[in-house]
């Protein structure tokens, strides 16, 4: 199995029949284990159901089992022979935006599911504009439960015009649509022979030929310093590694360098992955590299190509989703992470708060409720290295904690 | 030359990123060693992240005092080599010290009696940080697990009220008594373990090949022969040849009948298993929330 790795997130509302999909996606993949099996049919023949629950394969907590809605992110695994995919499996509900965002912020392919049904509501609005905002390159809007509108033709068109009308607003790069019955398995896995005014790939066809690698950043090198290595041992007497891991770029033997904050400069000598010594890295390997002077660099600095520098400021506009219980306040403090450095911020200005339903910004607001997304201008304790979100995820995504209780609150992308 | 890292390699830069993210963010980390393959692949992807320094913390291993004599034997041969420091907590001195109870009857495991030694043997070291071989396609309330989970001074896994883990940006700010757990393999697959412990070469105990055992058979259960175990009346030990999927207390780690000897025919096995590997892991079938509920207490 020499494929490449897809993260996708799934989203949509209660009863699209998220977790229905992965439930389908999983079996017509042959990825659930006979035993695994044997408990779901069991329970849903408790449950006096007619056909199996593919839900209760990722509804994993017991609260969820219980309430039949998932509460938090699960991560999923299969495979098939040409890729291995992980999807993170996030709930639908308002008020559990937060896990959307978690999901959404590592994936290179979102799954939108509409109910054929109902068409394009509030919730897929909310969904896309998350993936929108998160920057998602791909998004597969999945109209499900073809089966209820007698796998009508019409119906899907007049879904996908609805869902162009409204995309046009928002900044997605590829969006693709198919007809779907996840309880059926139509166009899943297998092709609807129900559909054959079809003529686009399955789901899982779609998947698999997605375009991962060109998602990366290869053009702007960029290395945050996690720690240094430094042996103490005779045979690696003087030998000082940076270890980290490439947010984005390739490195070669002998590039000038530039490292962060100090503006010191140097040269690539050796990179290192493990017991490899290697004549080029790229994203996302972590290696070590052994720098040609003797320069003083720790962790959260920054090594770049001396030709090609990120921003380097104490003031940054970004775009926040707020996680915390305790709404984000105009004028308050907290700690911020971004790659491998760590600091204080404070919020100096919220521009506006992004109204979900009607995609429309609020002005003059003083405060940030949990699961609202506004754009905001903060100052931090120390200079930050960055790139905006758009160009970079990595070096244009921030994390916002909360000093009292240390909890994660806000997802920042750098504007 | 295309720049693309096909999924071990990239499942590999992410654990080793996790496990110097660690290393940097807590003070006094270590990594539960069990002597199963899972934990076994982190800490050869811990000597990998800080090579050519020595891994830079303690193996602590949960000794139930019920190990298969290989998986100490190769315990200690892999301490030795890698040179790391190793750390036992004792189940047997934790029930001789009234922290923990020994299970009775015929089903009697050590299994929950590793939580108030596992809890014990971190606040006596201080550990901030345990790193574990948890997967999350291991069981479904692992398929929740973060990269750095937190615990409350109880030690306590709280599913509800977990950090987001938003990019790669993992938070390990805690307060004085919490501690993390810390999951570097999170993103693999039993599959992913086979294909790179056969990649990298990497040694495992003899226990994972096809051997002749004395075992005895309980429901679908294959339990190894040992003077830790109970016969159930109509139970008689037999010989067959079998190999463990996955290796634990001798008395919960159930064995399957095969022939395969070496890494291809494992990965072929496992290629065409019906069964999870935790399948006949008697531990997780006492309830179906079993695993959730152990780790909530803080377990593995």
């Amino acid at each position: 199995m020499k494929g490449e790795l897809l993260r996708f997130t799934t989203a949509g509302s209660v009863d699209d029949g998220k977790s229905t999909l992965i439930g389908r996606l999983l079996y017509d993949s042959k990825s659930i284990f006979q035993d695994q099996l044997a408990a779901i049919e069991n329970t849903s023949k408790k449950k006096g159901l007619d056909e199996i629950d593919f839900s209760l394969l990722t509804d994993g907590l017991k609260d969820e089992r219980e309430q039949g809605i998932t509460i938090d992110v699960a991560y999923r695994y299969f495979n098939t022979p040409n890729r291995k995919f992980i999807i993170a499996d996030t709930p639908g509900h308002i008020q559990y935006t937060r896990n959307m965002v978690t999901g959404a912020s590592t994936a290179n392919a979102a799954l939108i599911l509409i109910d054929a049904r109902n068409g394009v509501i509030e919730q897929t609005k909310r969904h896309s504009y998350i993936a929108s905002l998160l920057q998602i390159p791909h998004v597969l809007v999945c109209i499900n439960k073809m089966d209820l509108v007698n796998y009508e033709e019409s119906a899907f068109e007049k879904i996908k015009e609805q869902y162009k009308d409204f995309a046009a607003k928002l900044d997605i790069q590829d969006f693709k649509f198919i007809p779907i019955s996840a309880l059926k398995g139509d166009n899943v896995v297998n092709r609807s022979k129900k559909m054959e005014w079809y003529n686009g790939s399955t789901l899982l066809h779609s998947l698999e030929n997605i375009p991962v690698a060109n998602d990366l950043n290869h053009i702007d090198f960029r290395f945050a310093v996690q720690t240094v290595l430094r042996p103490h041992s005779d045979e690696y007497h003087d030998y000082r590694g940076y270890a980290g891991r490439i947010a984005s770029g390739i490195l070669r033997i002998g590039d000038p360098v530039t490292a962060l904050p100090s503006k010191l400069q140097s040269s690539i000598k050796k990179i290192h992955c493990a017991e490899l010594e290697l004549q080029e890295a790229y994203a996302p390997q972590s290696i070590s590299i052994e720098l040609e002077d003797d320069i003083d660099i720790s962790r959260g600095d920054m090594i770049v190509k001396t030709t090609n520098q990120p921003e380097n400021s104490q003031e940054i506009d970004a775009m926040v989703c707020w996680m915390g219980e305790n709404p984000m306040q105009l004028n308050g403090k907290y700690s911020i992470q971004h790659t491998a450095r760590s600091g204080r911020a404070i919020i100096k200005e919220i521009v506006y708060i992004v109204d979900l339903n009607e995609l429309k910004r609020i002005e003059g607001k003083t405060s940030l409720e949990k699961n609202g997304i506004a754009r905001i201008k903060i100052k931090t304790t120390t200079p930050l290295f960055f790139d905006s979100y758009r160009k970079n995820r990595n070096t244009g995504s921030f994390i916002l904690i909360e000093e009292t209780n240390f909890n994660t609150v806000g997802a920042g992308m750098i504007i | 030359m295309s720049y693309r890292l096909e999924h071990l390699a990239e499942l590999e830069a992410e654990s080793i990123y996790v496990l110097r993210e660690a290393f940097a963010q807590f003070e006094n980390p270590c990594i539960l060693f069990s002597g199963g393959k899972d934990s076994i692949v982190v800490t050869h992807l811990a000597v990998k992240a800080f090579y050519p320094a020595k891994i830079p913390f303690p193996l602590v291993h949960i000794d139930t005092g019920h190990n298969f004599d290989e998986t100490i034997a190769f315990r200690d041969e892999l301490i030795q080599k890698i040179g790391a420091q190793l750390i036992v907590g004792s189940v047997q001195e934790a029930i001789d010290n009234g922290l923990a109870q020994d299970e009775k009857g015929v089903h009697a495991t050590r299994n929950t009696a590793q939580i108030p030694t596992l809890l014990d043997a971190i606040e006596k070291n201080k550990f901030d940080a345990a790193m574990g071989g948890a997967r999350r396609d291991e069981e479904k309330a692992r398929a929740k697990e973060r990269f750095f989970s937190h615990r409350d001074d109880f030690g306590q896994w709280d599913p509800k009220n977990q950090r987001p883990e938003l990019w790669n940006l993992y938070n390990g700010r805690k307060k004085y008594g919490e501690h993390f757990r810390v999951f570097p393999i999170s993103n693999w697959t039993e599959m992913d373990i086979w294909e790179y412990i056969k990649k990298e070469n990497i040694a495992l105990p003899s226990l994972y090949f096809s051997h002749e055992r004395e075992v005895i058979r309980r429901g679908d259960t294959i339990l190894a022969n040992s003077p830790f175990i109970t016969l159930k009346p109509n139970e008689k030990v037999t010989k067959e040849i079998v190999r463990f999927r996955t290796i634990g207390d001798l008395t919960i780690t159930g064995a399957v009948q095969s022939e395969a000897s070496t890494l291809d025919h494992i990965i072929a096995e496992v290629a065409a298993a019906c069964e999870t590997e935790r399948g006949n892991r008697a531990d997780d079938q006492r309830s179906e929330a079993a695993m959730e509920e152990r780790k909530k207490e803080g377990y593995f």
